[in-house]
């Protein structure tokens, strides 16, 4: 663990100095952030001035949603979307021989070696927006709800997580994944949406198939301390899981790849 | 190929429009790639059926909480909306913004600056192609929609008739659009945030995120004067019957009027714009 975040702290220096020779893309990605945030808030805007309550949630909570889904969107792309991303370039090229030289393990290195730094607008303004929703509607927010809040975005990370190294490993055997990756970038999208609304189908869908509702809907409701226990532990039963799961089936895919030359 | 074409016997008899002949070859080319590349293809359709899938549970879910209608739109014509706009926005979508950047980052303009057609013809006869070929997965996700909402739909025989041309002029308003801006990427290598900016103002203004007559009245009387409406909202609505014949015809009209204002802006742009790619190696 120590060594993980000795090594993320590397690779976070390393993406650093690269990005400071292009510091106006900070700006631009401040910008491009900022419309999406704009977009999100002003549909929220617009299917409020019509009601007051979606589905049992009302404006502050859906904009603390939106915030949610910003700040997790934004750890995704900050480091696990572009190293697996490279990591599956890897493949292809047969450079995936040089991680497993490396004396740490392939899989964290796999999914820490490339830092995209200026997507922390992403989380920086999630934050912004979920605390400005907090404060508005002048919610309670105690330490019950923090921790309630922090404890749901810890499982829904590794859920992601380990949903991402999953995907990934496919590309042990099919070589060429983006399609996969795809569909779960149009699949979270819809998750700036409380999933409650969604028809059954789709709502299983976003919770099992592409765990969307554990990353972003439960977070949001923790917030407001909505969540029950059975959902807690249900997050907690899935993120174990997938966790052993994605190592297990990392493991079967590493034995699979043979080298470039090989 | 170009060498063949020059000593073929055909090549002496001129065609009075040459952009028109190139059509046929352009389409074929497209056709076969976009069959090749199926499974691609039909992923990215994905995303294209779920927004509206979205914002019709959204807005279903609304007129629930609503007692069953809101802005004049019940359970049942929202899911006849949605099922209208998920068949007009892949009718009517590009991909150029996207496109330009690479095309002028990475030099490959160099080949289409040098055939004797304007580059957009390619262009559109591509886009033409990919959507036949896709169609084969909008359909099915059009079923999916009428499945699970159960559209209410009264077919009104003008309307409907009216709709296939105001379709064809709004494909071509939105073509032209993006096709003007996308022209920025001779200027900029950064054009996403104004790609970004674009999308934004269509999700609102074109009747994406909601029909235009839920937005709040000054932006829906914005919304009724920009492109973005005429391109993707307004022929839903003429399909839809919710327009009188009077406001139809006023739609049409600007229509045209938006049709020529970006087909002037394109004749005087494109040339300064192409003066300004510089191919590397030349």
């Amino acid at each position: 663990m120590v060594r993980a975040i000795r090594l993320l702290g590397v690779f976070l220096r390393i993406g650093l100095l690269g990005e400071a020779q292009y510091r106006a893309n900070f700006v631009i990605q401040l910008l491009e952030t900022g419309l999406g945030l704009v977009t999100a808030l002003g549909t929220i805007w617009i299917v409020f001035s019509q009601t007051d309550t979606l589905g049992g949630w009302g404006p502050a909570e859906l904009a603390a949603l939106v915030g949610v889904y910003f700040i997790v969107y934004g750890g995704i792309q900050l480091v696990v979307a572009p190293s697996l991303q490279k990591f599956m370039e890897d493949i292809v090229s047969g450079n995936f021989d040089y991680t497993l030289t490396k004396p740490a393990d392939a899989q964290l290195l796999s999914s820490l070696s490339e830092v995209r730094v200026w997507r922390v607008a992403d989380v920086v303004l999630g934050i912004c927006v979920l605390t400005a929703a907090i404060i508005r509607e002048s919610m309670t927010v105690g330490w019950p709800q923090t921790l309630q809040f922090l404890l749901a975005l810890a499982l829904g990370s590794v859920i992601v997580y380990s949903f991402w190294i999953i995907l990934a490993t496919l590309a042990f055997w099919f070589i060429r994944i983006d399609n996969l990756l795809q569909i779960f970038w149009a699949m979270y999208t819809a998750g700036r949406w409380p999933v409650g609304i969604y028809p059954e189908w789709l709502k299983w869908t976003l919770t099992v198939v592409v765990p969307i509702a554990f990353a972003v809907t439960v977070p949001a409701e923790a917030v407001s301390g909505r969540v029950s226990g059975m959902t807690f532990l249900g997050a907690a039963a899935l993120a174990l899981f997938l966790a052993l799961f994605s190592r297990w089936f990392w493991r079967q895919g590493i034995r699979r790849y043979s080298g470039a030359s090989a | 190929m170009t060498m063949e074409t020059a000593t073929s016997p055909r090549s002496s008899r001129v065609h009075p429009r040459p952009w028109l002949a190139a059509y046929p070859a352009f389409f074929r080319i497209s056709m076969l790639s976009n069959i090749q590349y199926r499974v691609a293809g039909a992923i990215w359709m994905i995303g294209m059926i779920l927004e509206p899938l979205i914002y019709l549970t959204v807005w279903t879910t609304v007129a629930d909480s609503q007692g069953g209608a809101v802005g004049g739109f019940t359970k049942g014509e929202f899911a006849a909306y949605y099922a209208f706009l998920l068949l007009v926005n892949h009718l009517t979508f590009t991909w150029v913004m996207h496109e330009f950047q690479y095309r002028v980052q990475y030099g490959s303009f160099s080949f289409a600056l040098l055939r004797p057609v304007h580059p957009i013809h390619e262009d559109i006869a591509m886009n033409i192609a990919f959507k036949i070929v896709q169609l084969a997965v909008i359909l099915p996700g059009i079923l999916v929609l009428c499945v699970a909402f159960r559209p209410t739909f009264e077919p009104v025989g003008w309307s409907l008739a009216l709709f296939v041309p105001v379709l064809a002029l709004g494909f071509l308003i939105r073509f032209l659009f993006e096709w003007t801006l996308a022209m920025a990427a001779f200027w900029t290598t950064r054009v996403n945030a104004l790609n970004q900016m674009y999308f934004s103002l269509q999700m609102f203004l074109s009747g994406r995120v909601a029909p235009i007559a839920l937005l709040p009245l000054w932006v829906s009387d914005v919304a009724q004067h920009l492109p973005f409406y005429y391109a993707i909202g307004f022929p839903v609505e003429v399909a839809l019957g919710r327009l009188s014949p009077e406001e139809a015809i006023k739609g049409v009209l600007l229509q045209l009027a938006w049709l020529a204002i970006m087909g002037a802006i394109i004749a005087l742009v494109w040339k300064n714009a192409a003066r300004r790619f510089t191919a590397v190696g030349s």
